[in-house]
């Protein structure tokens, strides 16, 4: 009996020991992105773009590069169980991740204390990195994009703005309280201001009111999947006003559920689009990339950004010459001109990438990248 | 508020209402006769979506027999619900078969997640719901007046079937007494099995209006409209078809006018309806409908 347990503990020790030399050949980097749910299909573009980033630099310091991929559902309660996961079970080196400011709020908390770098791809809400050692982000934050929105409706005619707001997204939030400080800056009215839930489907309500104020521009920084059916319903209703969203809504499948309805809206996203009149040769290689991978798929920033995010991550390896995560972060904090899809990035004091913002509109059923917009902050 | 904007808002909520009592009957009807709250309603009404998507997307049917199939589909599906989940838990203790059916509820989400992927999709509108009728400043579309015409056809022809036809009579005799009624030469196991089909086919009727009405699909997308047919359910008083109809219309006029008359509160719209099933427990357990539960000695 003595002897069984003192065998069944050599045994385990060799197994854990094992496993400690298995994962020293390879460098582990986790993905958690939402997959399912409502902002699915920006987690799978992110995704898509890692993987072909993966493909295209599959080794780094001469080690085989391995992606544990993590669905978080679009949940915050989710988001954090998947990076405790990334980080206790798969014992990541680094994680990339996610499309969701509340979902990144919610798995930093958990990187934050195991000390893990992790490099946020499109999750733009300034709380994200705020006060953080550890977390790091590929895109620009919401003040500057909610900025550069105001200015880009007030240069084009805009005096009177309303918003309609998710009060359960803190992107949602965030976005519309920056863009109305930018609006009122600029000497433009804010006539009203409603909220709805993440999940609802039917706003006709707050529409109808909206109407009533008659407003020259809406801004409805909202997830696709409620933003198409806002918008449809605001033409349903006999809305005559310009809408105008931010990069959540940057996704091929809005037209698709707002048909007709959705002519003439224009968003704010990250600064590169497949249709982009120039681009550099990065972003044209990457463009070509895509669609040799993915031919019947379009690619948007998202999927940029997912790309970028990885290459920041094997950028900062090699700076640091191992993957050992305080090393990786000291390097990532020192990130400076490296050139990515979506531009050149620099992190600053806070974590962020510094680029400028896109404008997007859509126009006889397609995206078309109208330019690139810097606010006067 | 001007008159315009207040029959805009009127109708707004009869549109959002009726979608609740569509779906609210279903629910109603299967708890009226089994006495058992079958969460997997807002699923089936899910699948029923999800099946006309595939019917005109995939598979390029005209609207009626897409419908048609779609329904059939989502009945069957209902009936096999009962057959694998609640069957064997007929004669167990009535909360087994409840957490049964949260049960069924999550893993028909997670099969539609895994087959159907999570991202929603877009449904197809047909070309003759898509006018708008414009009257002055007010703007209807053609589902809003659609929609109650069919709950209303739907109720009329449910307690049609239960007050006066054999397997109604049968569906009653079950809701009092289920041992004597198998004592009396009645096949339970079809009868109930017919509520079921009868009930998922209520359900898939709701899922597709509803998605005619928020164009697209998703594998969440019945859980939301679920709990909320079930507060209108319970506000109409459970069991009660006639309940859950008007439960369901007020239930969308109560949040429909929230934010019509206190747009700073329009964030709170589904916090309302919560609070509201509360106070009905409270004070009016039975609803405003529902029917006195005896207590058998």
């Amino acid at each position: 009996m003595k002897y069984g347990r003192l065998i069944l503990g050599v045994l385990l020790v060799c197994i854990m020991a094992g496993a400690a030399f298995a994962s020293e050949d390879v460098i582990r980097i986790g993905v958690y992105l939402p997959l399912t749910g409502q902002m699915a299909f920006g987690g799978q573009l992110e995704l898509d773009g890692v993987k072909m980033a993966h493909e295209a630099v599959p080794e780094v310091l001469g080690k085989k590069v391995e992606l544990i991929v993590i669905d978080n559902k679009s949940d915050k309660v989710e988001a954090a169980n998947a990076m405790q996961r990334l980080i206790e079970k798969e014992k990541v080196h680094a994680v990339i991740g996610t499309y969701g400011s509340s979902l990144a709020m919610a798995g930093g908390e958990i990187s934050e204390k195991a000390g893990i770098p992790v490099m946020g791809t499109s999750c733009t809400n300034p709380l994200v990195t705020q006060g953080k050692k550890y977390y790091f982000r590929a895109c620009f934050i919401d003040p500057f994009q909610g900025a550069a929105a105001a200015q880009y409706v007030f240069d084009n005619g805009s005096k009177k703005a309303a918003m309609l707001l998710d009060v359960a997204s803190d992107y949602c939030v965030g976005l519309g309280k920056f863009f109305e400080d930018q609006f009122k800056k600029l000497g433009g009215e804010l006539v009203t201001t409603l909220n709805y839930q993440s999940g609802d489907q039917d706003f006709t309500a707050q529409l109808t009111e909206i109407i009533s104020k008659n407003p020259d521009v809406l801004f409805i920084p909202s997830y696709f999947a409620e933003g198409a059916i806002i918008i449809k319903q605001a033409k349903e209703l006999g809305a005559k006003f310009m809408i105008m969203g931010g990069d959540a809504m940057d996704n091929p499948e809005m037209v698709k559920i707002g048909g007709e309805a959705i002519e003439g809206f224009a968003f704010t996203t990250f600064p590169y689009d497949p249709s982009m009149p120039e681009m550099s040769e990065l972003q044209a290689q990457f463009t070509e990339a895509w669609k040799a991978k993915y031919p019947d798929k379009d690619s948007n920033a998202n999927s940029a950004l997912g790309y970028d995010s990885y290459m920041l991550v094997i950028d900062a390896m090699k700076r640091a010459g191992s993957a050992d995560p305080e090393a990786v972060t000291k390097a990532l904090a020192e990130t400076k001109d490296f050139p990515g899809v979506t531009g050149s990035t620099t992190m600053n004091a806070t974590h962020d990438a510094e680029k400028p913002v896109g404008i997007k509109k859509i126009e006889g059923g397609k995206q078309v990248f109208v330019g690139t917009v810097m606010p006067n902050l | 508020m001007s008159l315009a904007m207040f029959v805009q808002h009127f109708f707004n909520a009869l549109t959002l209402g009726s979608l609740y009592s569509l779906i609210a009957i279903g629910y109603t009807m299967v708890y009226g006769i089994l006495r058992l709250i079958n969460f997997a309603h807002g699923d089936i009404f899910m699948l029923g979506a999800y099946f006309v998507f595939f019917g005109t997307i995939a598979f390029k049917l005209p609207w009626l027999p897409a419908v048609l199939l779609a329904v059939a589909a989502s009945s069957f599906a209902g009936i096999l619900v009962d057959r694998i989940a609640y069957r064997p838990l007929r004669d167990a203790p009535r909360i087994s078969a409840l957490i049964s059916s949260i049960g069924v509820s999550f893993f028909i989400q997670n099969l539609a997640i895994v087959l159907f992927t999570g991202i929603p999709r877009p449904v197809q509108q047909p070309k003759i719901l898509t006018g708008i009728m414009q009257f002055g400043a007010v703007r209807i579309l053609p589902l809003t007046l659609v929609v109650p015409t069919i709950s209303f056809v739907l109720v009329l022809g449910l307690l049609w079937i239960v007050n006066k036809t054999k397997p109604g009579l049968a569906m009653r005799a079950i809701s009092k007494d289920i041992e004597t009624t198998r004592l009396m030469g009645v096949s339970v196991d079809k009868i109930i099995a017919l509520t079921f089909g009868l009930g998922s086919a209520l359900a898939a009727a709701s899922g597709i209006m509803w998605a005619l009405r928020y164009p697209q699909v998703h594998p969440l997308m019945g859980s939301f409209p679920g709990f909320k047919a079930f507060i209108a359910a319970v506000l109409g008083g459970i069991g009660s078809i006639q309940g859950a109809m008007v439960g369901g219309l007020l239930l969308g006029f109560i949040e429909i006018m929230i934010v019509a008359f206190l747009p700073a509160l329009s964030g709170y719209k589904d916090a309302f309806a919560f609070v509201l099933l509360i106070i009905i427990l409270l004070v009016k357990p039975t609803g405003l409908m529902g029917e006195k539960l005896e207590e058998k000695v």
